[in-house]
């Protein structure tokens, strides 16, 4: 008797289980993949679309603007997101948008007394013939380079915008625009560069050419160092997905990675 | 029906003691079917013994990272081993056994706790010590070898423990009527025939920091230069596959499995050489 009740209690809760999983199935499900400089950006996005759309599930997967574009090629995810100065190749077999454009900020530790850099010094100190604060005003102090590593879509934007340098072999490497904030944030004489959305009160951006990493100076073309963000889709990709990417870029959508820091499309 | 039963049982047993075999056989085919030919295709040479790793441009040289993990390796078992076995020697030998039946599992806990934390205070605590008062960048051979000694000592400490209480009492009895005292006791006889057991722990914890990756990533600072002083930032193996992982296509990607297959290749060699130490130990 006792075995049957059991069996009884496994059935029913297979079935809730596979009922849940229905129910899960009649959500759309969309994936977003890619950059994780804009990541944060799209998961407050999907958040405020997921709370008037139920009808759609929306997961945000960082792992890098390379993977955001294989992912969308591979059929992974349903949309990359890339923030880089120019699209690879690979990626002409898909269609893409513009969502927003991104500065890339160079950052200092706040202990540090520079204010300010000419691209020539940026250049100058991430290529490694700059070595000592003191070349560029500061303190007579080693300059500690933070880069991001080998295929980060921010670091190629980066150093092609300031002019294809090959990065010092003395640079530390840290995988995320965090952790460079957090290394920075740590280090009295690190140098640093992350998408400027995410500067804190941790860490201090300096001016390129006397113009600052602010949303004025990028609008007007002053500021050298941005990219836009791209999102990358096949051209077979579903209604729900497709409205989802036209709602990226309404007023309100817009206004919102405004909101957050990030500069609008158009 | 009964007979059935046993028969299935051992099927079922036997089919799982075999996955795990199965899943190493194709973890190996696979890292070195990726890896291989691309070895091949840049020269063995060229990978093993070149110092530039720029796979934008297509160079693939991981000597910094080999000679980067053997450094952080070695740093780690320096001051892994001695407290580790010191730890093992002061539990069995000169703490009564109440007290060591707490102290033990305390240790083996921090086993538990994961090598992000370990990475974490190495960034937040460690790293700034150095940088004040060694100089450099702070994230270093040495922060990497310090945070591996601690996280190697669970392992240490308790393969080591019970080694050493394994050696029969009458040794230390013998020891003891012939008139040592309790420190002679332990270095000239147990740990003498403890030494297979401690040997073991050792390369065991090795293993373990040569494959450590969240919390060296974290505190080695990732840069691909053969180290000069243990206040460089390196660059491991495992480091390099798992930063560079994401982002990496076609040549890179294939690089970092070569990199997986030097890596693989290392461990192996060093579970042999414990494996037969450990056989040396049953042999007593």
């Amino acid at each position: 008797m006792r075995s049957v009740s059991v069996q009884v209690g496994c059935a029913g809760l297979l079935a809730g289980i596979v009922l849940l999983a229905g129910c899960g199935k009649s959500r759309e499900g969309i994936t977003l993949a890619g950059s994780t400089a804009f990541q944060p950006f799209a998961e407050k996005l999907a958040e405020q679309y997921m709370a008037t759309h139920s009808e759609v599930s929306i997961t945000i997967q960082g792992g890098g603007s390379a993977l955001g574009i294989q992912s969308a090629l591979s059929g992974a995810a349903q949309v990359g997101m890339a923030d880089l100065v120019k699209l690879p190749k690979e990626a002409d077999a898909l269609k893409s948008i513009v969502v927003a454009r991104d500065g890339i900020a160079v950052v200092l530790n706040p202990a540090n007394a520079v204010a300010g850099l000419t691209l020539e010094q940026v250049r100058g100190i991430f290529s490694g013939t700059i070595k000592n604060w003191k070349e560029v005003g500061g303190a007579d102090h080693a300059i500690a380079v933070i880069s991001r590593e080998a295929g980060s879509g921010t670091r190629s934007s980066f150093e092609q915008i300031i002019g294809g340098i090959t990065l010092t072999g003395d640079a530390l490497i840290q995988d995320s625009n965090g952790t460079i904030r957090e290394t920075v944030a740590n280090d009295a004489n690190a140098v640093g560069y992350l998408s400027h959305g995410l500067v804190n009160e941790k860490i201090k951006p300096v001016t390129v050419d006397g113009f600052s990493c602010a949303e004025k100076d990028i609008k007007s073309g002053d500021y050298k160092l941005v990219r836009p963000v791209f999102l990358v889709y096949k051209a077979d990709a579903s209604p729900a997905c497709k409205a989802f990417l036209d709602y990226l870029l309404t007023a309100e959508a817009q206004e919102l990675l405004h909101k957050n820091g990030l500069i609008q499309a158009k | 029906m009964k007979v059935n039963g046993e028969t299935l049982v051992k099927g079922v047993l036997t089919a799982v003691a075999f996955s795990a075999l199965a899943s190493l056989l194709l973890i190996a085919v696979f890292i070195f079917k990726e890896g291989f030919p691309f070895m091949l295709k840049v020269g063995f040479s060229d990978f093993l013994f070149s110092s530039t790793w720029n796979p934008q441009v297509g160079q693939f040289g991981i000597f910094p990272m080999i000679v980067a993990s053997l450094y952080v390796t070695f740093g780690a078992m320096l001051i892994g081993a001695p407290l580790g076995v010191a730890g093992a020697i002061f539990l069995n030998e000169f703490v009564p056994r109440p007290v060591m039946r707490v102290i033990k599992p305390t240790i083996e806990l921090l086993a538990g706790i994961p090598s992000v934390v370990f990475g974490f205070l190495g960034v937040m605590v460690l790293a700034p010590f150095i940088r004040e008062h060694m100089g450099g960048p702070g994230l270093s051979v040495l922060a990497a070898s310090v945070i591996l000694g601690i996280m190697v000592l669970p392992t240490v400490i308790s393969i080591s423990t019970d080694a050493i209480s394994a050696v029969p009492n009458s040794y230390r009895e013998g020891a003891f009527a012939l008139g040592a005292t309790r420190w002679q006791s332990v270095h000239m006889v147990i740990l003498k025939a403890a030494r297979s057991g401690i040997i073991a722990s050792i390369i065991l914890a090795m293993g373990r920091s040569l494959g450590e990756t969240m919390a060296v990533i974290m505190v080695a600072g990732n840069t691909v230069r053969v180290p000069h002083a243990v206040t460089d930032p390196v660059r491991t193996l495992t480091a390099n596959i798992a930063l560079e992982m994401a982002n990496a296509t076609g040549m890179a990607r294939e690089a970092l499995f070569a990199t997986g297959v030097v890596l693989f290749v290392v461990i192996m060699i060093l579970n042999g050489i414990a494996m037969s130490a450990m056989k040396g130990r049953g042999k007593k």
